[in-house]
């Protein structure tokens, strides 16, 4: 089981940052929920699999063994609001930016906006030969 | 001593306010903070004469061997003299010559902080205190060569000279830590009497090249020499003081200090005389291109450097001339330097030029500045009386006693530009017709130039008054005791016939110079400066390509870096560390679970061919819930239900958001570049996971938290607990970002709609 989680967490991080990398936002935002996903199943994983129980203390005091890691689930439990949360604003920016410029294509969004540079140093050099 | 470098230090603090107070009269008032520690030091005379040497500490970093210490003998108490005497009337000269300018104020502050700079730089021993000194000279340089800050050419004098001094501080402050190792010491003072280990040393000569780097960088040194004439753009207090009496004098000043300890060496010896001469040579020749006085001047005080340097190279193969040569010669040229350019800067100021062809009948108009131009001329000719005439002379014995026949004749060639120049200075004020409307200018402007051209008289009259001093700087410079008589009148000898070959000459160059200068002042001439543009240039240039590289704008090429990034390094962590396993023991799956994952691993391809939206979000949902199984299989319900809320409101937005968005519209083919990274990172991804497995894993910590949960965090849901308890700062930092988020998401909604009703 974790040898094939191994290999499916490689895809699905493979497949999120191949998302990623496209020019459209929308793949990016795929993209960026799928390595999401990805990174909390290695975590996940990392605590190791074959519980039988929840982490859950009895009445008596006493934890029931083998019970799973509780740590990496709180982790992951923090990492999921967070994704969330990212995830929720970046589709409301990309709603904004695709109402505002008329699309959410990352190479050409930047078109809009005409920023015009300010002169370099190289500008205020000599031009001729050194003057004295 | 301390005391008196704080006092000056915060002396400097007090001039805006001073000026602002008395306004006018300022000048005079503030050069009493220099005069005061110049009579301070004058104090100090007879101690450091008698041979001893004064050494004050403040503890800074001890731990380190780093003090604020400061240490005094013959060397550095010619310099404290001279830095504190001309700088009472450099303060005094300011006041005339920059009456009315609205940054006068700032000026006194930076050209005092640049004095107390200067003391503490010659009076450190600690090579940290050295340091930080050296550079706050060249960083109140900078500033004062950048006063007109309004003016490109300033603007670019001033970065010009702090670049190439600050560069040269860097590599002079390797050189010296590189002494410090060697000599385990970081006070000079120490260092000095280990100069046996030190040039035996493997790491002398890496030393040795660093420390001349500062120095033939700050001392202008040829190649470096171009900065000094270009810094003529600063006020020209700034140029009679910072640019030929002290501060392009620290470089010289560290070779001296350093002479008993890194100088005896065949390399050493070799490479000051070799670019001593070459300075001196190439101030004198460029001295024929110019016109304006300060440009002359300037040359003139960088073949001065070169002649000092080219000094301090012969202190080990001569008795005691050599020494003697630089104590005498480093105080007639301050002084004489100084007084020029006052007195050309008293000229442009009351006759509006500083072109030496456009000036004529002077000396009826301004007879004071006549006479110090006329005396501190002598000086700069090297005639009798005055101290520059001793100063030549013994520097001529020097160099006929130790260096070879063509090496004399060349500096004899030197010194003559320099007799020239005397020549070129002093005729505009006797012939010619006065221009019309000039006068004397006020007692400020000429009260420096015939003081310090006085003394010079004054020196070479009685050279007895200077001599205790100069014995007790020939003794710190050749690193043993160095009694010697200065004598104004030597008697017949070659040094003399030498000094009137010397005269003799620059007469002759002195009717050769019109045609000379109508010659050379054609065409640009290739110097060492073309180089530093060049260099400055190519960097700007790689900077300019560096940022296309990394700050390109684009979104997908910042993230093609961070994931190379990240598969190149968590790569080679695995590679190098030897994390390359294959896990024994891990439970072979359930049929549910491996369709579960086959049925994820799907729906992330699908998510690749997809071009509708609303099938990638099902797609999306397919991963999402997937995990969420995991979870729940893996005894992680907690996980499971909040998995599936998140899936749930994310798919909800997405679909809400696509719906305004028809279609992506047509998407080109997968980069190779892009998918040799997805597939790299899975790769690394896998081989990570795979890698981690097969450690045995360490259950403390989970342990810890299923045995405190309840006694301590009084919960039975030991996942709760961790969050709302064992790490509730966590938790808290995590609400806040989710808090943040919603701000950022109600304030995007809210803003369209206030666009949509306005």
């Amino acid at each position: 089981m974790e040898i094939l989680l191994a290999f499916l967490v490689g895809g699905l991080a493979a497949v999120g940052v191949y998302l990623m990398l496209r020019p459209h936002l929308i793949q990016f935002l795929i993209g960026f929920l799928v390595l999401g996903n990805a990174a909390n199943l290695l975590i996940f994983t990392a605590g190791r699999l074959g519980s039988q129980f929840p982490p859950l203390v009895q009445p008596s005091g006493a934890v029931l063994e083998p019970y799973a890691n509780p740590l990496p689930q709180a982790l992951i439990l923090t990492a999921i609001v967070i994704g969330f949360a990212l995830a929720a604003f970046g589709i409301v920016l990309f709603y904004r930016a695709q109402q505002a410029l008329g699309t959410l294509n990352a190479e050409t969004i930047l078109e809009a906006p005409d920023v015009s540079p300010a002169p370099s140093p190289v500008d205020e050099l000599p031009t001729e030969g050194v003057r004295r | 001593m301390v005391v008196a470098i704080i006092v000056a230090f915060v002396g400097a603090l007090t001039a805006p306010w001073l000026h602002r107070w008395l306004g006018h009269a300022a000048g005079w008032v503030l050069a009493l903070l220099p005069l005061g520690l110049a009579f301070y030091f004058a104090s100090l005379l007879p101690e450091v004469v008698g041979g001893q040497t004064l050494r004050h500490s403040l503890a800074w970093v001890p731990s380190l061997g780093v003090n604020f210490s400061f240490y005094l003998d013959g060397l550095s108490l010619l310099f404290a003299l001279l830095i504190t005497g001309i700088g009472t009337f450099i303060v005094i000269y300011s006041g005339g010559y920059l009456k009315g300018h609205p940054d006068l104020g700032r000026f006194y502050l930076v050209i005092l902080l640049f004095m107390a700079s200067m003391l503490g730089l010659v009076l450190a021993d600690n090579i940290v205190t050295l340091f930080v000194m050296w550079e706050l000279t060249s960083l109140t340089s900078y500033l004062l060569i950048g006063f007109h800050h309004s003016e490109f050419r300033s603007r670019r004098a001033a970065t010009q000279a702090l670049l190439v001094t600050a560069g040269g501080g860097l590599a002079l402050l390797a050189g010296l830590i590189l002494l410090a190792l060697m000599g385990g010491s970081l006070e000079i003072s120490e260092l000095l009497g280990q100069g046996q280990l030190l040039r035996e040393h493997p790491l002398y000569l890496p030393a040795l090249i660093l420390v001349l780097l500062g120095a033939f960088t700050k001392s202008a040194q040829f190649p470096f020499h171009f900065w000094l004439p270009n810094a003529m753009e600063a006020p020209t207090p700034v140029s009679a003081y910072l640019h030929s009496a002290t501060m392009v004098k620290a470089g010289v000043y560290l070779l001296a200090r350093l002479q008993p300890a890194l100088g005896g060496s065949e390399v050493w010896s070799s490479t000051l005389m070799l670019f001593g001469l070459a300075t001196l040579l190439t101030g004198a020749t460029l001295t024929f291109r110019h016109t304006d006085l300060k440009r002359l001047l300037a040359y003139s005080t960088v073949a001065a450097l070169g002649a000092l340097v080219f000094l301090i190279g012969l202190v080990p193969l001569t008795d005691y001339y050599a020494a003697m040569g630089f104590a005498t010669f480093l105080l007639a040229h301050s002084l004489y330097k100084g007084g020029l350019f006052m007195a050309a800067g008293a000229v442009d100021h009351e006759a509006g030029t500083r072109d030496i062809t456009q000036l004529g009948g002077l000396f009826r108009v301004m007879p004071l500045t006549g006479v110090a131009v006329v005396l501190a001329g002598l000086s700069l000719a090297g005639l009798p009386p005055v101290l520059g005439f001793i100063g030549k002379e013994v520097l001529y014995v020097a160099a006929l006693q130790a260096a070879p026949a063509w090496v004399v004749g060349l500096a004899v060639l030197g010194f003559a530009v320099g007799a020239m120049l005397a020549l070129l200075l002093v005729v505009p004020f006797f012939r010619g017709q006065p221009p019309q409307k000039v006068h004397e200018g006020p007692p400020s402007l000429w009260l420096g130039p015939l003081v310090l051209a006085g003394l010079g008289l004054l020196l070479g009259l009685f050279p007895g008054l200077y001599n205790p001093l100069a014995d007790a700087v020939a003794s710190a410079v050749k690193g043993k005791t160095v009694a010697y008589h200065l004598k104004l009148w030597p008697g017949f000898n070659l040094a003399l016939l030498l000094s009137l070959l010397t005269v003799l000459l620059g007469v002759g160059f002195y009717f050769l110079y019109p045609r000379l200068q109508a010659w050379m002042a054609q065409e640009p001439i290739p110097g060492p400066e073309n180089a530093y543009v060049a260099l400055l240039r190519g960097l700007m240039r790689l900077a300019a390509g560096v940022e296309r590289l990394l700050q390109s704008g684009s979104l997908r090429a910042y993230l093609a870096w961070i994931f190379a990034g990240l598969v190149g390094l968590v790569g080679l962590a695995l590679f190098r560390g030897g994390a390359l396993f294959w896990p024994a023991g891990a439970s072979s799956p359930r049929l549910e679970q491996v369709l579960l994952l086959a049925l994820m691993f799907l729906g992330a391809i699908g998510a690749l061919r997809l071009r509708s939206h609303l099938a990638m979000v099902v797609v999306l949902g397919l991963v999402g819930a997937g995990v969420a199984l995991v979870f729940l299989l893996q005894n992680a319900p907690d996980l499971s239900i909040t998995q599936f809320l998140v899936e749930t409101l994310t798919a909800i937005l997405i679909a809400l958001v696509l719906l305004q968005i028809r279609s992506i519209g047509p998407v080109p083919r997968g980069r190779w570049l892009d998918k040799g990274l997805a597939l790299g990172l899975g790769g690394v991804v896998t081989l990570l996971m795979l890698g981690m497995l097969a450690q045995p894993f360490e259950p403390h910590l989970s342990q810890f938290f299923a045995q405190k949960s309840l006694p301590e965090g009084f919960g039975r849901n030991i996942v709760n607990v961790i969050l709302v308890d064992f790490r509730g700062l966590d938790t808290f930092g995590e609400i806040t970002v989710v808090g943040l988020a919603g701000l950022g998401v109600w304030a995007l909604l809210k803003r369209r709609r206030r666009e949509e009703q306005p």
